[in-house]
């Protein structure tokens, strides 16, 4: 009982606060209800008994990732007229996509799938059961190769970032030989027809 | 849990190029300023090396590792040979001109390696989870290498078009993949392939959703109409070898991902891709041609010949043979090759505080520098189909693979705009030979190897055209196993 | 009805035998503090409230509580009272899982270390709501330092915590305590030497306290985050900031010292000898010496520089605790007695 209503009150929070993601106008504001949205769907998870992956979620995504991303949020000084200026300019056509996406989607997954007949529920797993150990086995087996990959892709994201960010500093004094060289009469002397004072 | 360590072995393409690639990385980062052109050389040991081991591996049988997620055969082995040499060719044009315009050339080779890595892994990817982070592997390095040159906003205005338009394509490609996963309960194509003869009687629906989506992302990276907005403003506002490295390499990748989605995975679904990708490959066929006339940046021009070229290869795949599928092999390698030699010139071209863009700026290179200029021209007439160049058996082969299956229409129409394609490949052939050059300085090409190498692009492009039997024989096989 | 309304009684019960002795742990710890370090100083700090100042904290708390909160104008109110209450219900509910003798624990999960992290991950958002709501640029600038300051040592800390993790094979707190039964030289301090000093300095880091004060800097930005509070609200930050410092010196206690164990164990007559000593005792007084080293810091170290800070813990902490993490790899590996057997 308890269980069900913990999940109830825990959804609509993930949904309401996903909305309020995507309506807020104010970029901060989304990423605080982006915040709610993760902390909620740890709880829905917690409750699926994936601790790990719910903590997980919590330590990597809302204590880490979007520490830095409300970082750079706030440093933003979003112009709000013009944003939603052209929300409005592309409304008509983004709903009829929006509806048209959705309709089909929900023929093809037929509602009846959605009921919690469809759902196989799995069994509550022991009290010595792992988790975290269940998740490590499969990792570093099964699942070896495209976890390697997923740290190549990390050490990318470092490389192409510290590429991007790492350029000389553009206000030291140095003396920029060439562009002294290319330099022509036009780029300095400007040669004026004034009219004699009379 | 028992568990048995995979056989390492199939992989061991991926693993000398990651290897190498930290080793290179180390390298650069403790060499001194003076010594860093070691990188290059690094590199391109790297590159040759892994591609003389892919093709001593050729011919070896088919194998399937690493709990069924990692495949290697001879589509894969060849592919990855041809990925690793054009990756080797880019390399050697843009040489001088990452040195002369202030590149981070660390980072760039390092980025380039990284990206060949993702491509490999995407060729031999034989689960959804590893097409998608080959895919990824591949084409975050392509976002970065683009913004790298300086802090010009035309470079990073491409940039983030780019990385914004392939992250939706990911976010595509992903979606599609939950549909399928959904109607098939795995992500190993394998398996995929043994639950979709039931699903597809109980699922029918979601599995053509999922097919959509997957295809429109795959699209969406190959770049081909009605996913082609992307293509040419990222090819004009890229510098030059970062153009010349996305128009080429990448397109085999992307092939491999359309194959494997398209050919591996969903082949029972062949009647309702057969129609997507008629009218995806008309549409590509149509708006290539004919919006490549108007354009005066040779960059663009070229961009919108790559969707019309995009579009012919898909004919291979429309034939549904594996006669078919080979063809379409074979167009996308000269394809290739030709954007090589075309991308590679324009950036030999490219000094620093200049970039070629403009057509006019191919304005009486023969008299500048005749040898280039053949080069070019050779290239040129492969593109617009010219016999017996390369480009024209490539084209000849997918028409015939419809045809064989009796589908005739549409080779007529794919003939036609053929014939409007010509009309701007030789232009630029017109402007190099017959208008007086804006500037009267010869173009010297500083290293040997710049040289050798757009000679062989050139050379390979007319030999290929000769002698085409070996390659296409070879591209056939792939698909015949 | 009656059997979920007793245990819901029981647990609330057992929630406030925590917060409340952590509420008064906080008041004395002002009170050490300023002791300590007046003696540091040479000087004899509060001594006129109640007997030699015993009186000081109840004082203080008076004082704040009477003040006026102020709500500067063109502030986000909401946010701006969130703000500290979400700084201090993560510090608090933090302690959950702290074991303070077998089997006294509110929870025992067997993520107990990941619910740790997870939960001290989130007391920077206290801070950067409240930089972000003041709408002030001093306030703004506190939470950005404290932000990037805070996600850099959450890495080494992290991995500080994978070693003990791997030592103890468990992520549960009160499993990794017994896992060190033995005396001084079974605990986890000696194997993970290096990964204990990196805890430490990353604990200090991560609760913003001298020398890595920087997100309130007062010389540089007046007091960084909490610059506009006043009253009870900046009470509060002030609350969650020592219970976030009991907690670390809880934890490392936990992790690195073997919890409520007594570090006479098996040693021959002084084993015995201590053995009426209660857990509890034991945690306590390991908690006491951390405390004690948080205000010895700050006596000794000025503050770090900000592109020190990263220095730090990015090049110096981080790249520390993966080799550690290999050696104890190893150490586990061979079999290294007395700690993995």
């Amino acid at each position: 009982m308890i269980e069900k209503l913990i999940f109830y009150v825990f959804a609509a929070l993930l949904i309401g606060s996903a909305t309020m993601v995507i309506v807020s106008r104010q970029s901060v504001r989304a990423a605080f209800f982006l915040i709610v949205a993760f902390c909620a769907s740890a709880v829905l998870w917690m409750l699926l008994s994936a601790e790990f992956l719910a903590l997980l979620l919590i330590f990597v995504y809302v204590g880490a990732v979007m520490t830095l991303f409300m970082f750079v949020v706030m440093m933003l000084n979003l112009d709000q007229e013009s944003l939603q200026e052209k929300f409005v300019r592309y409304l008509p056509f983004a709903v009829l996509l929006v509806a048209l996406m959705v309709g089909v989607l929900v023929y093809a997954m037929k509602p009846g799938h959605l009921g919690e007949l469809g759902l196989a529920i799995s069994p509550h797993p022991s009290a010595d059961y792992s988790n975290t150990k269940a998740l490590g086995l499969l990792l570093y087996t099964h699942y070896v190769y495209a976890f390697e990959l997923a740290a190549v892709i990390l050490l990318i994201a470092i490389v192409a970032a510290i590429g991007l960010t790492h350029r000389e500093k553009s206000r030291n004094k140095r003396q920029r030989i060439d562009a002294q060289l290319a330099a022509t009469k036009a780029d300095r002397l400007q040669i004026l027809q004034l009219e004699a004072e009379k | 849990m028992n568990f048995t360590p995979p056989d390492f072995f199939p992989a061991i393409l991926e693993m000398l190029t990651l290897g190498m690639t930290c080793l290179v990385m180390l390298v650069y980062l403790f060499l001194d300023q003076k010594n860093r052109g070691i990188t290059y050389f690094l590199t391109q040991i790297t590159l040759l090396g892994t591609a003389v081991v892919a093709i001593s591996l050729h011919g070896s049988p088919e194998v399937i590792t690493f709990d069924g997620s990692f495949i290697l055969n001879s589509q894969a082995i060849l592919l990855k040979i041809f990925i690793l040499l054009s990756v080797s060719f880019v390399l050697m044009y843009s040489r001088t001109y990452i040195r002369e315009n202030d590149i981070l050339h660390g980072e760039f080779y390092l980025l380039v390696l990284f990206s060949v890595l993702g491509m490999e892994v995407l060729v031999s990817a034989y689960s959804f989870l590893t097409l998608y982070l080959g895919l990824e592997i591949f084409s975050l390095p392509l976002y970065a290498l683009i913004a790298l040159k300086g802090n010009k906003p035309v470079c990073q205005e491409a940039a983030i078009k780019y990385f914004i338009m392939g992250a939706i394509a990911s976010g595509f490609l992903l979606y599609g993949i939950s549909l399928i996963y959904g109607a098939c309960q795995s992500f190993n194509i394998h398996e995929i392939i043994s639950m979709m003869s039931l699903s597809i009687h109980t699922e029918p629906l979601l599995l053509t959703l999922g097919l959509v989506f997957m295809s429109a992302g795959a699209l969406f990276k190959l770049g081909i109409a009605p996913f082609h907005m992307w293509v040419p403003d990222v090819y004009e506002g890229s510098p030059n070898a970062m153009t010349l490295l996305i128009a080429t390499a990448p397109k085999l990748a992307g092939f491999a991902l359309l194959t494997h989605i398209l050919v591996e995975a969903l082949p029972v679904l062949f009647p309702q891709w057969q129609y997507l990708l008629i009218a995806v490959a008309l549409l590509s066929m149509a708006v290539g041609n004919i919006i490549a006339i108007v354009q005066d940046n040779i960059k663009r021009m070229l961009a919108y010949s790559s969707i019309a070229n995009m579009g012919y290869m898909l004919l291979g795949l429309i034939a549904g043979t594996p006669r078919g599928y080979g063809a379409a092999l074979f167009y996308m390698i000269i394809y290739v090759v030709m954007s090589l030699g075309a991308f590679g010139v324009i950036t030999m071209l490219s000094r620093k505080g200049f970039e070629l863009e403009k057509v006019d700026d191919f304005k009486g290179l023969n008299t500048r520098n005749p040898w280039l200029a053949f080069m070019m021209l050779l290239i040129l007439f492969s593109m617009a189909g010219v016999p017996p160049s390369a480009g024209f058996f490539a084209k000849v082969g997918v028409l015939e693979a419809l045809v064989k299956v009796n589908i005739v229409w549409l080779p007529a129409v794919a003939l036609v705009f053929a014939i409007i394609g010509a009309y701007y490949y030789l232009r630029v052939v017109k402007v190099m030979y017959f208008d007086e050059p804006l500037e009267k300085t010869p173009v010297i090409l500083e290293s040997f190897d710049t040289q050798l190498a757009i000679s062989i692009n050139g050379l390979a492009v007319f030999f290929l055209g000769l002698f085409p039997t070996t390659l296409i024989e070879l591209c056939q096989q792939a698909f015949l196993a | 009805m009656i059997d979920l309304l007793i245990a819901l009684v029981w647990i609330v019960l057992k929630i406030l035998l925590i917060a409340l002795p952590l509420l008064g742990a906080v008041a004395y710890m002002t009170l050490a503090e300023r002791k300590i370090l007046a003696y540091a100083h040479v000087r004899i700090g509060p001594n006129r409230v109640g007997f030699a100042g015993l009186l000081q904290p109840l004082a203080d708390g008076l004082k704040l509580f009477f003040k006026e909160i102020i709500i500067p104008s063109k502030a986000n109110p909401v946010v701006f009272v969130l703000a500290p209450i979400v700084s201090f219900a993560t510090a608090a509910a933090a302690w959950a899982v702290i074991p303070f003798d077998e089997g006294w624990v509110l929870a025992n999960v067997n993520a107990g270390l990941l619910y740790v992290l997870a939960l001290t991950s989130l007391g920077v958002y206290g801070i950067l709501m409240a930089g972000w709501s003041s709408n002030s640029k001093y306030a703004l600038f506190g939470a950005m330092r404290s932000a990037a300051q805070v996600v850099s040592y959450e890495i080494a800390m992290g991995f500080a915590l994978v070693g003990v993790l791997m030592a103890a094979d468990s992520t549960n707190l009160q499993d990794i305590v017994l896992r060190q039964q033995g005396g001084l030289w079974h605990w986890y301090w000696l194997p993970l030497l290096p990964l204990f000093v990196v805890y430490w300095i990353s604990g200090v880091a991560e609760t913003n306290r001298a020398p890595f004060d920087m997100a309130e800097g007062e010389a540089e930005i007046v007091a960084g985050f909490h610059v506009e509070y006043s009253g009870m609200s900046f009470a509060i930050f002030f609350l969650a900031e020592y219970a976030n410092m009991i907690l670390i010196s809880a934890l490392a206690s936990v992790l690195f010292l073997g919890g409520w164990l007594s570090p006479f164990e098996g040693i021959p007559v002084l084993g015995s000898l201590f053995s009426f000593v209660p857990g509890i005792i034991w945690f306590f007084a390991k908690m006491a010496f951390f405390l004690f080293l948080y205000v010895w810091l700050r006596a000794t170290l000025p503050r770090y520089r900000y592109d020190q800070i990263m220095y730090l813990g990015w090049k110096v902490l981080i790249p520390v605790t993966i080799v550690w993490i290999v050696v104890t790899g190893l150490l586990i590996e061979w079999r290294v007695a007395p700690w993995f057997i």
